[in-house]
């Protein structure tokens, strides 16, 4: 390999040679610039020399030889490793301290829940995808019932669809926190971890009130919602609009005035959209790059068309961006939320198809009908008309689809979830080629993979 | 029912004159027309492309040229039993310019399971497709690397079949046999 760095030896004195002229305030030094990552840090001279307290650099810069193949070595990265988000483990190979090739190697968390859907019926599908990714539950099941009421042709209440929403968003909100949290940990920003995950019980504290469990909620149902908002919600959710807004200034500040994060996540693991798109990349990484494609937007799902909010866009696709982005769209859904807020209609919060819906558990002891209905439902489920239909929704990590094959029956024949980050995790070998192994890091956090959702 | 050479006549003229249903949309249009064994439909107001399996690849490059930037999904279905062909691989393209989303779905036959890759066109379908062969057991033509991506490389059968069990343990009730 030929070293195509811009360097400057003079401009270093390395001990034991001939005292050169020092640099001036504006002299710019390149200090890595490796392959086509661009990792340049700017500094002046007199910064330099403030930071490493010493005139002296000894091991800043070197000229690289030329390296042949059995120089490399192929290190395994996980799957057990604490920041790899999970069971996922890269096979790195390494040239020095140099990136050359990734393979991400998934599956260590497989436990067949398609095969698991085939023999579950329509009524108890959504507690089975709400495992697949665990840090959005809601949008699994909003993703599924989406795709079962296609193919009912049912219309769903207003209230259930404003709830849908309300739960989904503050998902996001959550799921998004974790990921800015586990993001400022792999980096080094440990204040981060804590603030994120404080911040994330206000909202699961919100969801068990209301849906009985902080995660796994089985709450989204085909046909409406499991149970209507809990007395007072009105209440939790205005006081976390209000703490929201300035903890999330507080702690965007906090990493945006660090100059150590955004050394690390600047020009750090870059994508372009062309890329983005080619190998299927959605979410806030396709937006990171300024590609402008939400879900919420280009195919509205729920009435969220109802609600006003804007797409956040970065401009040059590294880690920073995709950072930036997420935080974006934090602000954007307390936007949603608060128009939900302000906007919820009154009314059912399923739909009363009772072909579809199980009646309320008092109308048992009154009415024949309702203890046959019930009954029915509980046992044998619900039919859905035969057809295939294929239902996308926008989920933290993007696009999120459900592909349902239904003969008629009360189980789908096939039931296929288009996982985000599945499809996302084939960004690590375009990112982080001919990187730095400490910036495989800080790109694999920004890119937000659960590995429940990879494997399913 | 009519009889006689005349009436199979008049049967065998018509058949020609029997216009293709094709999408309104001009870029689905443009897109599905040379192809003239394709099939459009429109499934639950959903665009729908069923075509014989060795044209998805070609189908893939066009779909491509006519403004289809992503494969948000590939697929594939089991249908033992239910139909005469087996398989269905079931590819999902996007076009995000176009806010369009097509659905493409390639009948495969138990006995001839290789269907050509749509990585050469879409570089994002690798791991689906990988998924797909892990899943179904269907290979890929061109495939730059088809190999198990979920199950052990040393695993045994294809689990989505429908033929595949559901993995139940044998549970035996020891006390069932005993004499009161």
């Amino acid at each position: 390999m030929t070293d195509t760095r811009e360097t400057k030896t003079t401009e270093f004195w390395v001990s034991g040679t001939e005292e050169p002229d020092w640099p001036g305030p504006d002299y710019v030094a390149h200090a890595t610039d490796e392959g086509e990552q661009k990792m340049k840090l700017h500094e002046t001279g007199d910064r330099l020399i403030e930071q490493l307290g010493t005139r002296i650099i000894d091991d800043v810069l070197y000229e690289e030889e030329e390296i042949d193949e059995d120089d490399r070595m192929i290190i395994n990265m996980g799957p057990q490793h604490p920041s790899t988000h999970g069971v996922l483990r890269l096979q790195v190979e390494l040239e020095g301290e140099i990136v050359r090739r990734v393979k991400p190697i998934i599956g260590y968390l497989h436990t067949g829940m398609e095969k698991t859907a085939e023999t579950l019926t329509y009524m108890q599908g959504t507690t089975n995808v709400t495992r697949m990714d665990y840090l959005a539950p809601l949008h699994n099941e909003l993703c599924f019932s989406l795709a079962v009421e296609k193919l009912l042709n049912v219309e769903i209440p207003p209230r259930a669809q404003a709830i849908r929403i309300l739960m989904t968003e503050m998902n996001r909100i959550s799921s998004h926190l974790v990921a800015l949290a586990t993001n400022g940990m792999d980096v080094g920003a440990l204040s981060m971890m804590m603030y994120g995950f404080r911040e994330r019980e206000m909202i699961l504290a919100f969801f068990e009130k209301t849906t009985g469990l902080r995660m796994n909620h089985n709450y989204i149902r085909v046909g409406g919602v499991a149970a209507d908002l809990p007395d007072g919600w009105q209440g939790d959710i205005e006081q976390f609009l209000e703490t929201m807004p300035t903890r999330l200034a507080q702690y965007d500040d906090l990493l945006r005035s660090n100059p150590i994060w955004l050394r690390r996540t600047r020009d750090v693991g870059v994508m372009t959209a062309e890329e983005c798109l080619a190998f299927s990349i959605t979410g806030p990484s396709l937006r990171a790059t300024g590609l402008a494609h939400d879900l919420r937007k280009a195919a509205p799902y729920s009435g969220i068309e109802q609600y006003e909010f804007d797409i956040p866009v970065g401009d040059r696709g590294d880690s920073y961006d995709r950072y930036r982005v997420k935080v974006r769209e934090i602000e954007e859904s307390l936007k949603i939320i608060k128009q939900v807020l302000e906007t919820m209609p009154r009314g059912d919060y399923k739909v009363e198809d009772r072909k579809v819906t199980p009646p309320p558990r008092k109308r048992i002891d009154e009415s024949m009908e309702a203890l046959i209905h019930h009954f029915k439902i509980y046992t044998e489920g619900f039919k859905v008309p035969e057809g295939e239909v294929y239902v996308g929704i926008e989920s933290p990590r993007g696009e999120l689809g459900c592909y349902i094959v239904s003969d008629g029956g009360s189980k789908p024949l096939r039931m296929h979830t288009r996982a985000p980050s599945f499809a996302n995790i084939q960004a690590i070998p375009i990112m982080l080629a001919d990187s730095l192994v400490a910036d495989t890091i800080a790109a694999l956090a920004s890119l937000d993979p659960v590995m429940g959702d990879v494997d399913r | 029912m009519p009889d006689g050479p005349e009436a199979a006549a008049e049967e065998t003229v018509e058949e020609p004159a029997e216009v293709r249903s094709l999408p309104e949309h001009p870029i689905l249009k443009g897109l599905i027309e040379p192809f003239v064994d394709a099939e459009w439909l429109l499934s639950a107001g959903q665009h729908v492309v069923i075509l014989p399996k060795d044209q998805l690849g070609s189908f893939g490059e066009a779909a491509k040229a006519a403004g289809f930037e992503m494969a948000v999904d590939v697929t594939a279905v089991d249908y033992l039993g239910k139909r005469r062909v087996r398989f269905e691989v079931v590819a999902n393209l996007l076009s995000v310019e176009h806010a369009l989303r097509l659905r493409v779905r390639c009948p495969v036959p138990a006995d001839d399971t290789v269907v050509p890759s749509l990585v050469p066109t879409y570089p994002g379908a690798n791991f689906f497709e990988r998924e797909i062969y892990d899943m179904f057991g269907i290979t890929f033509d061109g495939h730059p690397d088809m190999t198990r991506i979920l199950m052990p490389d040393d695993w045994v059968g294809h689990p989505l079949r429908k033929d595949f069990g559901i993995g139940d343990v044998p549970v035996q009730f020891k006390e069932a046999n005993k004499v009161i």
